[in-house]
């Protein structure tokens, strides 16, 4: 059962100590951290990063209730809002007085709705109206305003990875105006409006931060809108509606993902992947908005696969209340007391845990039948490499029919990612080769993504084990075979020889050789040395591989000593040394060579042939038609004198 | 290694007599081995006219010089008998199944005029022929005895001797070769990815074979059946649908254009119009792989534009309408697109090789390995005369050239000056035999084989081919 659930939560939580009247817990987004601090941090603050490195503990003076804490990146200057009008911060860098320090606001009347950290040194004071950017200058124990805005603030909402910050503005707060921050600079974006589903008369605040999350999907920015059902629009269920930011321009409606049902949903983003937590029916849906639907020109987008609880989750107890041998319990999922946090974040503050949560790709194998979606599904995630091919291997062996379509629209989606990696490595290579002077913009090496499965991927982990099963029909492997040959060539990719060897083998295997011969006719199986070398080991079985072979040589023009070395082991003596002389090479060759052959043929006359050939050539070369000492041939022209004569030996022509 | 043999070629009009055929029979001398008997032997005779007596007396006389030449030959009897009349062949089909063909000699009014070698070969193809469509003689014996033989063999050879063209045979039917289309890789994957998904969606398919434009581009057959395949399809099948085809292309197109599934696909054999509810799914049967496992098959031949499949099923299967239907929805749609991209990549790559480029060169090409065979001589093959561009006596140097390739197994080159000024070159190298005609006045030998050597540097520098 457990292999159908596709969301996890992580193996290893982070753990805190659990909220209570004594001890108040706070989140901060932009590092990750959970800050429990036990009676206004007189006792205690701990805090709890991802990691070991990130996590602290330190005591601070109880000056009243804290209503936000959070470090500076890295964490090198902690700010503390304890009330409305100022912020108080402490150095937390090495040698600088580990003093606090507070600054108000410095709007009249504003009152602080809270602040983000920009940078190490970087804050901005969100009010009611308006915002404050500052650069903490923490030797001088003072803050430096940077600039502001004044602008009516109902709520806000940071995102830590793109430093946007987004203002609910007007009287409704359906008015959304981003700012973005960038080492000392702030700029403001254009604002844009979240459609409410029904405008309330009087107007009052209607768009609250609940339904508002900001997540970046296949790195481009986006706010999600949580759009409830509302009984006036008829609409059948809830909605996420997704308006794209981008860094310039307007901000457009671009996604909508259909809910299907009421209720209480949360957020999450996993691997580019939105997912909807529905707590009435602890479920949950996820949404691939690169996962094109049919319909509309707006995409209106389903669930990828049908709703499914997060995996069951034990927690094992620990602490002294617990005892050793205690066995883990059930963590209760979907819990009210859960808290949601961007992008792939859950927090049970009563239970003290903070869990990342995950997507595991294994159990979408079942879910998704139509194996083209699916094989789209796969290739945007992150760890989807051994997926993938266990999905190739499958498909391989099911049998069902109208099998080979299916291959093939697999084959090729495969490749489109690899042609594309593969233009964007040469692209790389092609920049870096035209010097660096030259490229204005800088290339960066192009990443290869686990995506990119390319041809030794397949050779090893599915088509070798395919070829070798049993019970598989060869006409179906062999038609398998080349259909992965033809989307490399569709894609024009260069097929690698072992693939060759494999469809070679097979059909060797199966005496298919005159399909193996047509596919030579046809140039199916590339040229190379290697394969021409394998057709001529075929020889005594297929005779005529050895033509195949000769003319494959031939087209390389780069294996004039294999042709010559294949003639002479027919004994086609005089063939090889027409043919060297053809390709003007024969002024290089080794005459022992030539004249081992011919004597091995026991033909007097060819022999006389060749030997004279090589005596022309002494002559030619050096004026000389006797042999060289390092050419080796004194046991030839003894035989030479034996059979013909001394005479017959060509005579130096005397002036 | 080069000969010059002069021969002579006269181009002189006078009376001639083509070769043609005076009679043709098949006996078995073990079914009438006694006196008064002897017409039981007789399975087959044409011209069927011919009177009794005669017939016995002429099987009696080639029974009688094979038993004759077996006494010096035991393995090897006689093949045939030269007169100055006529030349008659015997062929030992199968064990005791004779064959005999009596040809009447071409001849000049003017003595000293050889006969025409290409016949010889004839034969054995014909066999053949008849293996692909009646399964071997001992079978049908087998099968429905002596009677049933009889009757297999009228209703083939009856139909086969009329296909026959004796007086415009050459080179090319000696060769029996396939012409291959030619095509460029990823066109040819993309038509294996097609039969091999049509082999699957329809199981009861055995083998396919694809042509285009009656040349051969895939088969799933062996290399055997597929060139007596190849033949029947483009001498015999081809040739009868080609004048409705040309006729149709002007009139409006089927009446299923309706649903947008506009296609161009046909069956060239079984159902001529699947709409018709009398239709009848009757396919021709063929025999295959005769040597070992004697495959009986149904062979559907269907056509989209020039675009031609075979498809073979098993024989013991009845094919239905609901699987012609299916086939035609199938196949259909899928192999007029492929016969338009197939026309568009042809005309693609001619347009990258450059214009047509005058052929300079008249040859004829053949592999013994492949059977693949090309000529520039040849304009048009059709059924009933193959049109070449060169004159007969030209035609007939080749033919006694490879004859005497065939007598040596080495590589040899032999280069002839005929009498009106052309030069006729024959290659032989490995398994490939290359013949070209050249016409330049004044030539001497040097040029010409410097001329031959630049033609297969340019038309064959693809292939291994020694000069």
């Amino acid at each position: 059962m457990s292999d159908e659930f596709y969301l996890e939560l992580s193996e290893n939580p982070v753990q805190f100590e659990n909220a209570s009247s004594v001890n108040n817990v706070f989140f901060d987004e932009a590092n990750k951290q959970v800050f429990a601090v036990r009676s206004g941090g007189a006792t205690g603050v701990v805090v709890k990063g991802p990691d070991d490195k990130s996590s602290v503990a330190f005591r601070m003076d109880d000056k009243g209730e804290v209503k936000c804490i959070k470090f500076s990146l890295g964490n090198k200057i902690l700010a503390v809002q304890r009330t409305t009008k100022s912020v108080d911060f402490i150095n937390f860098i090495p040698d600088y007085p580990h003093l606090e320090f507070s600054h108000e606001c410095k709007t009249k009347n504003a009152s602080i709705l809270g602040f983000c950290w920009t940078s190490w040194n970087e804050v901005v004071f969100v009010t009611d109206q308006g915002i404050e950017f500052y650069q903490v200058l923490p030797d001088k124990r003072t803050l430096k305003l940077l600039k502001s805005q004044s602008i009516n603030v109902n709520w806000y909402m940071y995102c830590p990875e793109t430093a946007v910050l987004l203002l609910s503005t007007t009287v409704q707060g359906n008015v959304l105006q981003p700012f973005a921050f960038k080492s000392a600079t702030m700029s403001k974006m254009s604002k844009f409006e979240i459609e409410l589903p029904a405008v309330p008369k009087p107007a009052k605040l209607s768009l609250s931060e609940r339904d508002i999350a900001v997540a970046t999907i296949y790195d481009q920015l986006y706010v999600m809108y949580l759009k409830h059902h509302s009984r006036a629009t008829n609409s059948p269920g809830a909605e996420v509606v997704l308006y794209h930011l981008p860094r310039e321009g307007t901000c457009r409606k671009t996604h909508v993902l259909k809910l299907n049902t009421t209720g209480k949903f949360a957020l999450n983003v996993v691997d580019n992947l939105v997912v909807v937590h529905h707590q009435s029916s602890q479920s949950s849906l996820i949404y691939d908005i690169k996962l094109r639907e049919l319909d509309g020109a707006l995409n209106v987008h389903q669930p990828v696969l049908p709703a499914q609880s997060i995996n069951p989750y034990k927690i094992h107890l620990t602490g002294p209340a617990a005892a050793p041998s205690q066995a883990p319990v059930p963590c209760e999922l979907y819990s009210s007391s859960w808290s949601v946090f961007q992008p792939d974040i859950i927090i049970s503050a009563s239970e003290g845990y903070l869990w990342y949560l995950q997507v595991k790709l294994q159990p979408t194998l079942k879910l998704l039948r139509d194996k083209g979606k699916l094989m789209d599904f796969l290739l945007r995630r992150r760890d989807c490499k051994m997926v993938i091919l266990s999905v190739c291997s499958q498909m391989l062996t099911e049998g069902d029919k109208g099998n080979l379509s299916v291959v093939a629209t697999v084959f090729d989606k495969l490749n489109q990612v690899y042609k594309e990696y593969l233009d964007a490595e040469q692209a790389y290579t092609a920049a870096m080769e035209s010097g660096p002077s030259r490229s204005s913009t800088s290339y960066k090496r192009p990443v290869r993504t686990q995506a990119v499965i390319d041809q030794s991927d397949m050779y090893t982990h599915v088509l070798s084990d395919f070829t070798e099963k049993k019970g598989v029909k060869h006409k179906f492997i062999i038609a398998v075979l080349m259909e992965y040959i033809r989307s490399l060539n569709q894609f024009q990719i260069p097929v690698q020889h072992y693939l060759y060897e494999l469809v070679i083998k097979t059909l060797v295997q199966h005496n298919l050789f005159y399909m193996l011969h047509q596919f030579l006719q046809y140039h199916v199986l590339s040229d190379s040395k290697p394969l021409a070398c394998l057709l001529l080991s075929l020889e005594s079985t297929y005779p005529p591989a050895h033509q195949l072979s000769l003319d494959m040589l031939k087209r390389l023009s780069t294996a004039n000593d294999e042709i010559v070395e294949v003639l002479l082991s027919k004994q086609q003596v005089l063939g090889a040394l027409r043919f060297i002389r053809s390709v003007g090479a024969h002024d290089n060759i080794s005459a022992r060579k030539f004249l081992d052959a011919a004597r091995q043929t026991n033909d007097t006359m060819l022999f006389y042939t060749i030997f004279r050939f090589f005596e022309q050539r002494n002559m030619r070369l050096r004026g000389n038609p006797g042999f060289n000492q390092g050419e080796h041939c004194e046991e030839h022209v003894a035989y030479f004198k034996q059979v013909f004569g001394e005479n017959a030996l060509m005579k130096l022509a005397t002036a | 290694m080069l000969m010059i043999s002069p021969r002579m070629a006269s181009g002189m009009q006078e009376k001639q007599y083509t070769p043609s055929l005076l009679s043709f029979f098949i006996y078995n001398p073990k079914f009438g081995p006694r006196e008064g008997e002897e017409e039981k032997k007789i399975l087959f005779y044409h011209p069927i006219e011919i009177e009794k007596n005669e017939k016995i007396r002429n099987v009696g006389l080639c029974e009688a010089i094979v038993q004759f030449t077996r006494t010096f030959s035991p393995t090897n009897p006689a093949k045939s008998l030269h007169t100055q009349k006529n030349r008659q062949f015997f062929h030992e089909a199968e064990e005791n199944y004779w064959m005999v063909m009596v040809v009447r000699n071409p001849m000049v009014e003017k003595p000293n005029k050889d006969g025409k070698p290409p016949t010889v070969e004839y034969q054995e193809e014909e066999i053949i022929v008849s293996n692909l469509f009646n399964g071997t003689f001992s079978r049908a014996f087998e099968a429905g005895g002596v009677e049933l033989l009889t009757q297999k063999l009228e209703k083939f050879f009856y139909r086969y001797l009329q296909t026959l063209h004796l007086q415009s045979c050459d080179l090319l039917d000696v060769f029996g070769g396939i012409s291959f289309f030619p095509l460029d890789k990823m066109t040819y994957l993309k038509i294996q990815s097609f039969v091999n998904r049509v082999e699957e969606s329809l199981s009861l398919v055995k083998y396919t074979a694809f042509l285009y434009n009656d040349q051969l581009i895939w088969s799933g057959l062996e290399q055997d059946d597929m060139r007596i395949l190849y033949k029947y399809l483009t001498t015999s099948l081809f040739p009868r649908h080609s004048e409705p085809e040309l006729a149709g292309r002007d009139s409006p197109l089927r009446p299923e254009v309706a649903g947008n599934l506009l296609h161009y696909g046909r069956f060239l054999t079984g159902p001529a119009n699947l709409k018709d509810p009398d239709a009848k799914f009757r396919f021709p049967r063929i025999f295959v792989n005769t040597e070992d496992s004697y495959e009986e098959l149904h062979l559907i031949v269907y056509k989209a534009m020039t675009a031609a499949v075979c498809f073979m099923v098993n024989a013991a299967v009845d094919l239905n309408r609901e699987f012609c239907e299916q086939l035609d929805s199938l196949v259909g749609p899928q192999l007029t697109l492929l016969a338009s991209d197939i026309c568009e990549q042809f005309n693609i790559n001619r347009r990258i090789s450059g214009p047509e480029k005058e052929p300079q060169f008249k040859f004829i090409y053949f592999n013994h390995m492949n059977l693949a065979e090309k000529s520039t001589i040849h304009m048009r093959k059709t059924a009933s005369v193959s049109l070449t561009s060169v004159h007969p006596d030209l035609m007939k140097i080749l033919g006694d050239i490879n004859c005497d390739f065939a007598r040596v197994n080495e590589d040899e080159e032999i280069i002839v000056k005929a009498m009106t000024d052309y030069w006729v070159v024959g290659k032989k190298s490995d398994q490939r035999e290359l013949y070209v005609i050249l016409n330049q006045k004044n030539a001497n030998l040097i040029e010409v084989n410097e001329e031959v050597k630049r033609l297969c540097a340019t038309q064959f520098n693809n292939i291994f081919f020694l000069d």
